[in-house]
Formats: C-alpha cells, sequence, structure tokens
C-alpha cells in the first residue's frame, strides 16, 4: 500500500471516530432529556414549574420534543462541517 | 347530523380528492427507480413534509389526544416515544442507508449479509410490520368516511381504496410523495385550527403550546392548576402528576419501544432513499420532525383543553363539589353532548334519580364511599366517554363554523390515506423488488418488475380494503405489537450492519429470529397464541407479567435479545468477506469513490 492510501485509510478512521463521538454525545443528550427528565426525573421535576406547566409535565409533553429537533439539525450541521474538514464532503 | 353540513363534508372531501388524483396524473413515473425512491430527486424539506404525512396516521390525527387525556402525565410516552425514534434515525442509519443506494430495507439487509436467507427474513417482518398497521388505516377511513359524511362503511371505503389506487399505483413513490404534501397541508391546517380556537376561547393565548401553560380566561388560576385540582377533587389522580396512568417502569421501557420502533419501520425508513444526497438525509430527519412537532406539540394542549371543557361543562362550580347544584342539570346538557351521546359514544345515567349529571372516580372506592354517604351519589353518571370524540367533537364543543367541521372531516381521511399509501408501496416493493427480482427471477425486465409492483400493490389495497371492513378482534393490539416487532427484529440488524463492520450472516439472522420469537413469545403469553384469547398462557394482567412488564412495552428487551444475540453468534462464526467489511467502510464516509 502507498503512502497516500495509508494516510486515505487513517483519515477515514480518524473521520469515522471523530463522527462516533459526536453522535454518542447526541444520544446521552437524546436518553437524559427524553427518558431521564421527562420519565425518571419528571416526578422531582415537577417541584418547579415554567409558566403554568409543571417542569417534568413540560419536558415529557413539549421539552423534550423540541430538543429531539435541536439534536437534529445540530448533528447534520456539526457532520456538514466534519465532512469538510476531512474532504468528504459531497459536491 | 344537518343536510347542508354534510353536502360541505362532502364538498370539501370531494375537493380534496380531486387534488390528490390531479397530482397523481401530473407526477406519473416511467421508471423503477422514480416508482421506487422517487429517482432519489425529493428535496429534504419537501420529503420532510411528505414524511410526516407518512408517519402521522388516522391514530395520531384522531385518537393521539383523547389517548393523552385520559393518561394524563404518562401520555407522554407516546409523544416522546414516536418524536424521539427520528433522533435514532437521523443519527444511526438515514445518512448511511442513502448512501448504500438501495431501494428496500430487506434489500440492504440481504447485500449487507450477503445472504438471501437474512433479505426473505426481513422480508416476512417488513409484512408483518406493515400489514398490521395498513389494516388500522383503512378501517380509519371507513370509519371517518361513515361518521361524518353518514354514507355506507362500505361505499366510504371503497372510495377510499379508488383514491389510493389512482395515485399510488401510477404515481409510485413520486406520486405518493407529491400528494402526501398536499395530504400534509390539509391535515396540519384542519388540525391546528379548532385547536387555536378553542385555546383563545380557554385561556386568550392562540398558541395553544402557550395557552397550555397560561392561565384561564378572567382569572388568575392556571389551567393546569385548576384541571388539576378538580380531578384530585373528583376523586382522580391530578393530570400532570407522574402516579396517574402507567407505572415508571412501563413509561419508561414503552417510550424507549416506540423510539427504536419509529426508527425500525420500513415505510418511514425508505423515505429517506429519496433525497439527492447524504447530507440531504440527515436533515430530512430533521424536517420531517419540524412538520410532525407542529402536530405532536399541539395534541397535548387539545388533549388537556378538550378534557377542561368536558369537566368545566359538567361540574358548573368547581368550588362547591359537595353541593348539588355544582353540577350540570340533564335539561339543560348542551347540544353537542346531547348529539354525541346520541351516537353512542357519549352516555349518561341518572343512576340516583336527582337529575344532575355527577361525573367522578367511582373506581376510586375510598372516594366513592365518603361520596355516596355525604352527597348521595351513586356511581359514576358519565357511563361511556369514547377518546375518539375528543378531536372529532373539538369544533363543535367550541362552537366553530360549519366549514371547520367539514376540514376535520378531510384531515382525519388525509392522515388515513397518507399513512395507507406510503405502507403499500413499502408491501409491493418488498413483493416485487425483494421477493420477484431478488430471489425467484432476478432476469425479470424492469418493465415487467414495475408491472409486478403495480399488481401487488393492487392486490394490497384489495387484501387490505377486505380487512379494513372485515377487520380482525385484534386490530389495536396488532399495532403495539408492529412496533415492538420493528424494534425487535429490524432496527437493531439494521444499526449493527452499518456500526460493527464485523457483524455477519449468522450473526444477523440469529438475531432477527431471537428478537421475533422473544417478542412474539411474551405478547402471545398473554395475547394468546396468533391472539386467540382462549390460547393465552397466562392472564393479562400486572401481578403475571415478568417483572410487571405490560407486553405492549415489550419491544426494548426484544431489541436487547436481538443485539445480544447476534453479537454472540457474530463472535463465533467467521466473520464475514473482505469485500463486505470494505462495503460497510464505504457506506461510513458521505462522498462515493
Amino acid at each position: 500500500m502507498s503512502d497516500s492510501e495509508n494516510q486515505v485509510t487513517k483519515d477515514r478512521g480518524e473521520y469515522w471516530r471523530a463522527n462516533l463521538r459526536i453522535i454518542g454525545g447526541c444520544l446521552v443528550v437524546w436518553a437524559v432529556v427524553g427518558l431521564g427528565l421527562g420519565v425518571l426525573l419528571a416526578d422531582w421535576l415537577n417541584n418547579f414549574s415554567i409558566g403554568g406547566y409543571p417542569l417534568g409535565f413540560w419536558v415529557a409533553q413539549q421539552g423534550s420534543i423540541y430538543t429531539f429537533l435541536v439534536i437534529i439539525f445540530f448533528y447534520a450541521w456539526r457532520m456538514n462541517k466534519l465532512d469538510r474538514e476531512y474532504d468528504v464532503y459531497e459536491d | 347530523m344537518e343536510g347542508s353540513q354534510q353536502i360541505l363534508n362532502l364538498t370539501v372531501v370531494g375537493l380534496t380528492f380531486a387534488l390528490y388524483i390531479g397530482i397523481a396524473i401530473w407526477a406519473r413515473t416511467g421508471s423503477t427507480s422514480e416508482f421506487y425512491v422517487a429517482g432519489k430527486g425529493i428535496n429534504p424539506v419537501a420529503n420532510g413534509m411528505a414524511t410526516a404525512a407518512d408517519w402521522m396516521s388516522a391514530a395520531s390525527f384522531i385518537s393521539m389526544a383523547g389517548l393523552i387525556a385520559f393518561l394524563g402525565f404518562t401520555g407522554g410516552a407516546f409523544l416522546m416515544g414516536w418524536t424521539g425514534g427520528y433522533v435514532l434515525m437521523a443519527l444511526l442509519l438515514a445518512p448511511y442507508l442513502r448512501k448504500f443506494g438501495k431501494f428496500t430495507v430487506p434489500e440492504f439487509i440481504g447485500d449487507r449479509f450477503y445472504s438471501k436467507t437474512a433479505r426473505v427474513i426481513a422480508v416476512i417482518c417488513l409484512l408483518a410490520i406493515s400489514i398490521t398497521y395498513v389494516i388500522g388505516q383503512m378501517r380509519g377511513v371507513g370509519i371517518a368516511f361513515s361518521n361524518i359524511l353518514e354514507v355506507d362503511l362500505t361505499v366510504g371505503l371503497i372510495s377510499g381504496m379508488f383514491v389510493v389506487f389512482l395515485y399510488a399505483v401510477f404515481g409510485g413513490m413520486k406520486g405518493i410523495t407529491y400528494t402526501q404534501i398536499a395530504q400534509y397541508c390539509v391535515m396540519i391546517f384542519a388540525y391546528t385550527v379548532p385547536a387555536v380556537f378553542i385555546a383563545i376561547a380557554i385561556t386568550g393565548v392562540p398558541i395553544p403550546q402557550i395557552g397550555l401553560g397560561s392561565t384561564l380566561v378572567g382569572s388568575d388560576t392556571y389551567l393546569l392548576e385548576a384541571l388539576d385540582q378538580t380531578l384530585v377533587d373528583l376523586g382522580f389522580t391530578a393530570y400532570s402528576a407522574t402516579e396517574g396512568g402507567m407505572n415508571m417502569l412501563n413509561m419508561f421501557l414503552l417510550t424507549a419501544s416506540l423510539m427504536i420502533g419509529t426508527a425500525g419501520l420500513p415505510h418511514v425508513i425508505i423515505r429517506f432513499f429519496t433525497v439527492p444526497r447524504i447530507r440531504d438525509a440527515r436533515k430530512s430527519a430533521g424536517w420531517s420532525l419540524v412538520f410532525i412537532a407542529i402536530l405532536y406539540t399541539t395534541a397535548p394542549a387539545v388533549g388537556a383543553m378538550a378534557m377542561w371543557n368536558l369537566i368545566d361543562t359538567v361540574v358548573t362550580d368547581r368550588h362547591n363539589i359537595g353541593q348539588e347544584e355544582s353540577h350540570l342539570a340533564y335539561d339543560e346538557m348542551p347540544a353537542w353532548m346531547e348529539r354525541w351521546s346520541e351516537t353512542g359514544l357519549l352516555a349518561f345515567e341518572d343512576k340516583n334519580n336527582d337529575g344532575r349529571i355527577q361525573y367522578y372516580n367511582d373506581a376510586n372506592e375510598e372516594f366513592a364511599q365518603m361520596a355516596e354517604e355525604e352527597w348521595g351519589w351513586e356511581g359514576s353518571e358519565l357511563t361511556t366517554l369514547d377518546r375518539d370524540i375528543i378531536v372529532l367533537a373539538n369544533p363543535e364543543i367550541a362552537g366553530l363554523p360549519t366549514w371547520v367541521i367539514a376540514l376535520v372531516a378531510a384531515g382525519g381521511i388525509a392522515a388515513a390515506l397518507s399513512t395507507a399509501a406510503g405502507l403499500l408501496l413499502a408491501i409491493s416493493s418488498a413483493i416485487s423488488h425483494d421477493l420477484l427480482k431478488g430471489v425467484f427471477k432476478p432476469d425479470i425486465s424492469e418493465k415487467n418488475e414495475m408491472l409486478a409492483a403495480r399488481i401487488s400493490m393492487a392486490v394490497a389495497i384489495i387484501f387490505a380494503g377486505y380487512l379494513g371492513l372485515n377487520p380482525p378482534g385484534f386490530a389495536a393490539e396488532v399495532v403495539a405489537l408492529a412496533f415492538g416487532l420493528a424494534a425487535a427484529s429490524l432496527f437493531p440488524v439494521l444499526m449493527m450492519g452499518i456500526f460493527y463492520r464485523k457483524m455477519n450472516r449468522e450473526g444477523a439472522i440469529a438475531g432477527m429470529l431471537a428478537g421475533l420469537i422473544v417478542t412474539l413469545g411474551y405478547v402471545f403469553t398473554y395475547k394468546g397464541f396468533l391472539f386467540f384469547p382462549q390460547l393465552a398462557l397466562l392472564p393479562d394482567t400486572a401481578e403475571y407479567w415478568l417483572f410487571g412488564i405490560n407486553p405492549g412495552s415489550f419491544g426494548v428487551i426484544g431489541a436487547c435479545a436481538n443485539a445480544i444475540v447476534a453479537f454472540s453468534v457474530a463472535k463465533m462464526t467467521a466473520p464475514p468477506p473482505a469485500e463486505i467489511q470494505k462495503l460497510v467502510e464505504s457506506v461510513r464516509v458521505p462522498r462515493a469513490d
């Protein structure tokens, strides 16, 4: 294998590991907000409120959905940036 | 219903049908690529809108708000489950499956795991999931027609089948996608207009999502606070409290199962094969969720406000529950209540003969006993209260003009038709592309494959229509099972196919089978083999459930079983051939080379 091919393989490996780190981070937020705050900690969060919403109830029926939206668009934006950094961006 | 309302309903629904057929004629297809994946030329925002219509079924449109109204806080499991799945889809599946560049989900599984057996198992899972789902949609079309247009169920269903036939069979994915965009607009308009008017009437705030957290008109009490207190005064659990509905364990598992199941639904996954580029696939999942979220964040407001409307109508003075005059007299019942009690979806019985309606939780023994001794109540007098009323009767409750009622009819039908069309395409492509071309007759010409796809779609429409007219008694339970199966069979294998390079044929097949068997086994233990209740091994109640897990929440456990078995088997057998490992590497990178 030539040096340039080696370099491409190495870059691809790094690109994939960077992608996995971003996915991991996003999924932690996804699980903490959806399953953590929206379900497991909702009872405790209901001690606080946001407007007329008890906070746990708000997360379960409104806030989690907004968070999911932010996660997906953040991931799309971050990956486009990563694609350019590693020169694998589609034309 | 008055004659003029019926004519208006028919006109509005007829106009929307003409629109769908017009789009179909304009977008008819000529090639297999256009038929299966719309030639991969759909803009991500347009695709997101079509996916939203595809995803949101008659159940989302008609039943979800009612479900939430009666579950309160724990109804959030459905909201989070059905939206959170899009995160998994966007991060773990969509871009890679789009890069792989095939037409169907079983095709990916067959190629990635170099096995026709794996492909056939995936087809079986796909058919089990999609067919159970489509029965409910055709039923929804029939019910929406017969209830609102007052035509015979059969007439309604057959006209619905005819419209789907026209635009799905001739237009394929291209025709379906453009029609779904129109259907989304009809659906979301029909859902939000009544919600806005109701939010204004109750809270004075025109945005339902904010209105739900606002104070009641002419008072400084918050809507949710008043609702919680009144429900507690009537012996129910508070609406926003976590202890009503299901318990925390089942809410957790149900949320997780619905999330994973959503990401494993083949008819939703194929939507991401239709966009031009990988980066469009990432974004398109986000746009889908934007359009879904408009309805899904409105639904909790619709549910809670409808519950409030109902209670506020029945309880005339919520501060003095114990007094006789605080409850609605039968002869003062509003017109909408009388009309809906004619349908049998709402029923009253004056149990203590006092001429007033007492609605309370008579299953709460302590409260019921106290109410009987102190106030002479002899059981809750609202004896039937169907959940589906919540959305259907909403415009009437809020006193909205007749054209809004017609619009809700058209919206419900649009929701059912768009989902049915998407499912029928997934079914027909699995048969013509995966079974016929992929396994039995690989040398079939493109023209004949298209013909086969159209014939199988026509057969699927007739089959689904027949089942819609003669539904198996278990239709509602099977929908929960469809999600369980999607979570337990397809999702883990798709994900491992991308993220675990050494996942091999043996592992994938064993994993899919393990997920299927564990999930089906658990569900059938309580619901009966093939849903014949007399064949159940154990009673379907919490005390007999394994660790108290509801069969409807079991999908996530099946998914874990799938992953563990697949991983163990892959470790013990030969790794996949070098060219497959290379294929996986190439799927992980957007640019083709």
